[in-house]
């Protein structure tokens, strides 16, 4: 097919922002190095939390199951390397509460001794897709862009209802570049990856969104796939602008169509899955190594070598900074992800999750505390680079005054939470944080409610019971009742019956007495 | 290592209050240099007395409500406020309606809302047309354009004229005064004139007012340099002139003689001042795109109304005023469709 694979659209507002890439590009990928100790959390994505399968003391090798999927949407953590396990307690974990989870802890042997790891599956393409699903689900891989969502689950859709596939690969967030840097040295990889994704789905067309700011990137991935000589995969090279590897605007961007608000893109046809994450899938498929490291960018003008290190699951944030050269002078925060939707950390005492793609250390130029917030002047600057276009003051209005019902009138939940309003604000008012506060408030309205309504069927359904039970217990008396009623009065008619069978038996044998006695009177006589 | 922690963005701003509200100030000099020039120094004046007045109201007002000072004053809002009112009232006005007007517009129109992003009113506006409709004489009393002014007053005179309202020796107000261009027109046309007639006054430029008109050319380039510095959009400037510029063309076509050249309603009275620096604040304007439309044309129509049926020859205040209360639900009617919304739910 020569037709055009895609055009690059645009999707509404956004902002341009300096990428502070080359910091952290300058050397190749650090290799891997084995912490004493890992911090592995149960929750490492979204929905339920791992249940552990071993316990203190065991000693388990790499790549070992030591937890496994809490239920559908969930996914199984595995040993990073050998070791023994110290603990399973609550341990601080990165999250933007700073509060502790469930932890697995391994204090590691340096031997870095593999368990028996499932049999590669070189030749996919003649397997059964749900096996290849389950391999993906049993080695434990989730979106690995962030959001941390099972991605096994995204394979399920059914054949024929997905047409495209679109490989996330802007990493448009500043400073972040261990995509960019996965796809200069693990190209062919990826492209692996990508022919088994196109295999589980039976699609053909795929889109790979990468922004022109990673020119060497883009340039290997042409060249793995040509190499590959996919039809319709086509690298599509988009524009620099913040937040375009959002994956509603990246499905824009590459397709020209919206996700539906509240929906997903396989509502549309579409599939989107980070290209760290298609590197995982090329993993647990083609060598049968479930997810135990990722690569994570450690930068910031509070590092003293920026650089990505290819890092075990639970290895400590600290630990990372150390091996990047450690602070500088001007560490002045510790953020998460990114400038824009990262979340900053008070200490470096947390492991790096599956979840983790960046550890930024800026100096106080880089990320100045926030100013005073002033009152909103409606200027709309926060509408002009909103990219769910969205009116971000009326929102704010509303939520700042506890006014959920009319905020979600104004379709809060299509806030991806991007921090372009809050960037642009002259009024420097925190927008993105009045979200936040308004969506929990509304979720634990929700659940406050789902509990009450629970507590009510509970509620009705007992008293139901108790009527049910009293109704029982008086029917059944009155059953007895009855039958005793009857039995007593059939007794009686029986006892009649008798007495008069017996007056009748007496009666007749009296009879035959004095007959015998007659007749024997009549012989003798 | 112990961080503090803040919610994301953690990019820092770009922008604040403070450097809009500076570059509006920075827009309106073009046309206030204009104004001087063609007007005196009373200009200037007014716009001292009036900022003062304003920002120590302002000050007043937040010392009352217990809240900090020095950031409401330095946001430059009080500021924009008075510039903007002190361009629009004679040069002479005396001081103490310039200070009672702007007193009414910091501490009612203002900060009993609520203070700024809170008011639902321009506070400027409210209180030209407050001093409009209460003290009728003085605020119409113009001087005319440098041209025509045979008694050019000079800084000090002006300054004792504001403050004392005494006119030097052998002055009278009838005779340094004149009637605005608007006003002109609208006598002289309910005097039954034809058009061509009224407009062999030397009072005339090429389009509205000799002065008036270049004043207007001047702050039609502060408002290009707040497009270009991207600190309002096109939507409200553009809507309200087209809005204005269709009717006044439409009543031209129908009877020239009696309709002024749609030029003349462009750039006579404070239009363009209003189309790019007063219907653009985004505090009680409508924030929607679609809605700015509205609200601009809207603002159009009412002036050209005002204006040609109404009981005053400018309407530019009274206009912004009445659109200002339609702005809440102008905007609430005129969300836009939002990223993914189903096209079916529109139907539905």
């Amino acid at each position: 097919m020569t037709a055009p694979l895609s055009r690059v659209d645009h999707f509404h507002g956004g902002i341009h922002l300096p990428d502070h890439k080359t910091e952290s590009t300058t050397q190749p990928v650090a290799a891997m190095q084995i912490p004493s100790s890992l911090v592995l959390p149960l929750q490492q994505h979204i929905g339920a939390p791992a249940t552990p399968i071993v316990s203190v003391g065991d000693h388990v090798l790499k790549g070992q199951l030591i937890a496994t999927a809490g239920g559908r949407v969930s996914a199984p953590v595995h040993a990073p390397t050998s070791g023994v396990v110290t603990a399973i307690t609550n341990h601080r974990v990165p999250h933007a509460s700073g509060l502790s989870a469930s932890c697995i802890l391994i204090d590691t042997d340096g031997k870095d001794k593999w368990v028996k790891l499932p049999k590669p599956i070189a030749n996919y393409a003649d397997m059964d897709r749900a096996l290849l699903i389950e391999r993906i689900r049993e080695s434990g891989i989730v979106g690995l862009g962030g959001a941390t969502f099972p991605s096994s689950i995204k394979m399920e859709a059914r054949n024929n209802s997905i047409d495209t596939l679109i490989i996330n690969a802007a990493e448009c967030e500043p400073y972040i570049t261990c995509d960019d840097m996965l796809m200069r040295e693990q190209a062919d990889h990826i492209v692996d990856g990508i022919q088994i994704i196109q295999t589980i789905l039976g699609v053909k067309r795929c889109l790979i969104g990468i922004e022109d700011n990673k020119p060497e990137a883009i340039k290997s991935m042409h060249a793995a796939v040509d190499a590959a000589s996919l039809e319709e995969t086509s690298v599509v090279t988009i524009p620099t602008l913040y937040p375009s590897g959002g994956e509603r605007q990246l499905t824009k961007l590459l397709t020209g169509k919206e996700v539906p608000s509240h929906g997903i893109p396989a509502n549309i046809g579409i599939v989107c899955h980070n290209v760290g994450t298609v590197y995982a899938i090329a993993d647990a498929v083609l060598k049968g190594v479930p997810l135990i490291s990722r690569i994570v960018t450690i930068t910031g003008e509070g590092v003293e070598q920026p650089q990505n290190i290819h890092s075990l699951i639970g290895t400590s944030a600290s630990e990372l900074i150390a091996r990047a050269g450690g602070y500088t002078g001007k560490a002045n925060q510790l953020i998460c992800g990114g400038p824009m939707m990262g979340f900053s950390m008070h200490t470096d005492l947390f492991p790096v999750t599956k979840g983790v793609n960046c550890l930024l250390v800026p100096s106080l130029q880089e990320s100045p505390p926030p100013e005073p917030a002033t009152s909103c002047i409606r200027c709309g600057k926060c509408a002009e680079v909103c990219p769910a276009q969205l009116l971000p003051q009326q929102l704010y209005w509303h939520s700042r005054s506890h006014n959920f019902d009319k905020a979600q009138d104004y379709h809060l939940f299509d806030c991806i939470e991007c921090g372009c309003c809050s960037h642009v604000c002259p009024s420097h008012i925190q927008l993105v944080h009045y979200y936040r506060f308004a969506k929990t408030q509304i979720w634990s309205k929700e659940q406050e409610k789902r509990k009450a309504d629970q507590a009510r069927r509970r509620h009705d359904a007992r008293v139901a019971r108790l009527e049910r039970l009293a109704a029982e217990r008086k029917a059944r008396m009155r059953k007895k009742k009855a039958a005793l009623k009857s039995k007593k009065g059939g007794g009686d008619n029986a006892k009649k019956a008798a007495i008069a069978a017996a007056v009748k038996r007496t009666a007749a044998k009296k009879a035959a007495a004095k007959a015998a006695s007659d007749s024997n009177q009549g012989a003798t006589d | 290592m112990q961080f503090s922690a803040y919610s994301s963005p953690h990019t820092g701003h770009s922008v604040n209050v403070t450097r809009v509200m500076a570059q509006v100030l920075l827009a309106l000099v073009p046309g206030i240099i204009a104004m001087t020039w063609y007007f005196g120094w009373g200009v200037l004046v007014n716009i001292l007395i009036a900022s003062t007045a304003a920002v120590a109201a302002e000050a007043f007002v937040l010392k009352l409500r217990k809240r900090a000072i020095a950031p409401a004053i330095m946001d430059l809002s009080a500021v924009v406020t008075a510039v903007l009112f002190a361009i629009s009232i004679p040069p002479l006005l005396p001081w103490w309606l310039t200070v009672g007007g702007m007193l009414f517009a910091i501490i009612v129109v203002k900060q009993l809302y609520g203070g700024l992003g809170y008011n639902p009113f321009n506070p400027a506006m409210a209180a030209y047309v407050l001093l409009l409709v209460s003290y009728p004489t003085e605020m119409t009393s113009w001087l005319p354009p440098r041209q025509l002014d045979m008694h050019s007053l000079d800084l000090l005179t002006t300054i004792s004229v504001i403050f004392t309202g005494n006119l030097p020796q052998g002055l009278s107000w009838d005779a340094i005064t004149m009637a605005t261009p608007l006003d002109e027109m609208r006598t002289k046309l309910d005097m039954g004139k034809m058009i061509n007639e009224i407009r062999t006054s030397p009072l005339w430029g090429d389009f509205g007012g000799l002065g008036t008109e270049w004043v207007a050319n001047w702050f039609l380039l502060g408002g290009l340099f707040l497009l270009w510095r991207r600190i309002i959009t096109w939507h409200i400037p553009v809507s309200m002139l087209a809005a204005l510029l269709i009717m006044a063309t439409a009543w031209w076509l129908a009877e020239p003689d009696a309709n002024p050249f749609p030029g003349f309603h462009l750039f006579s009275g404070g239009v363009i001042l209003g189309a790019f620096f007063i219907a653009t604040d985004p505090v009680t304007a409508v924030t929607t795109r679609k809605g700015q439309l509205i609200f601009g044309a809207m603002i159009g129509l009412l002036v050209y109304s005002i204006r040609s049926w109404g009981g005053y020859p400018d309407a530019v205040a009274f206009a912004v005023l009445l659109m200002n209360m339609a702005a809440p639900t102008i905007g609430y009617y005129t969300q836009p469709r939002i990223y993914g919304e189903q096209e079916s739910k529109d139907a539905a």
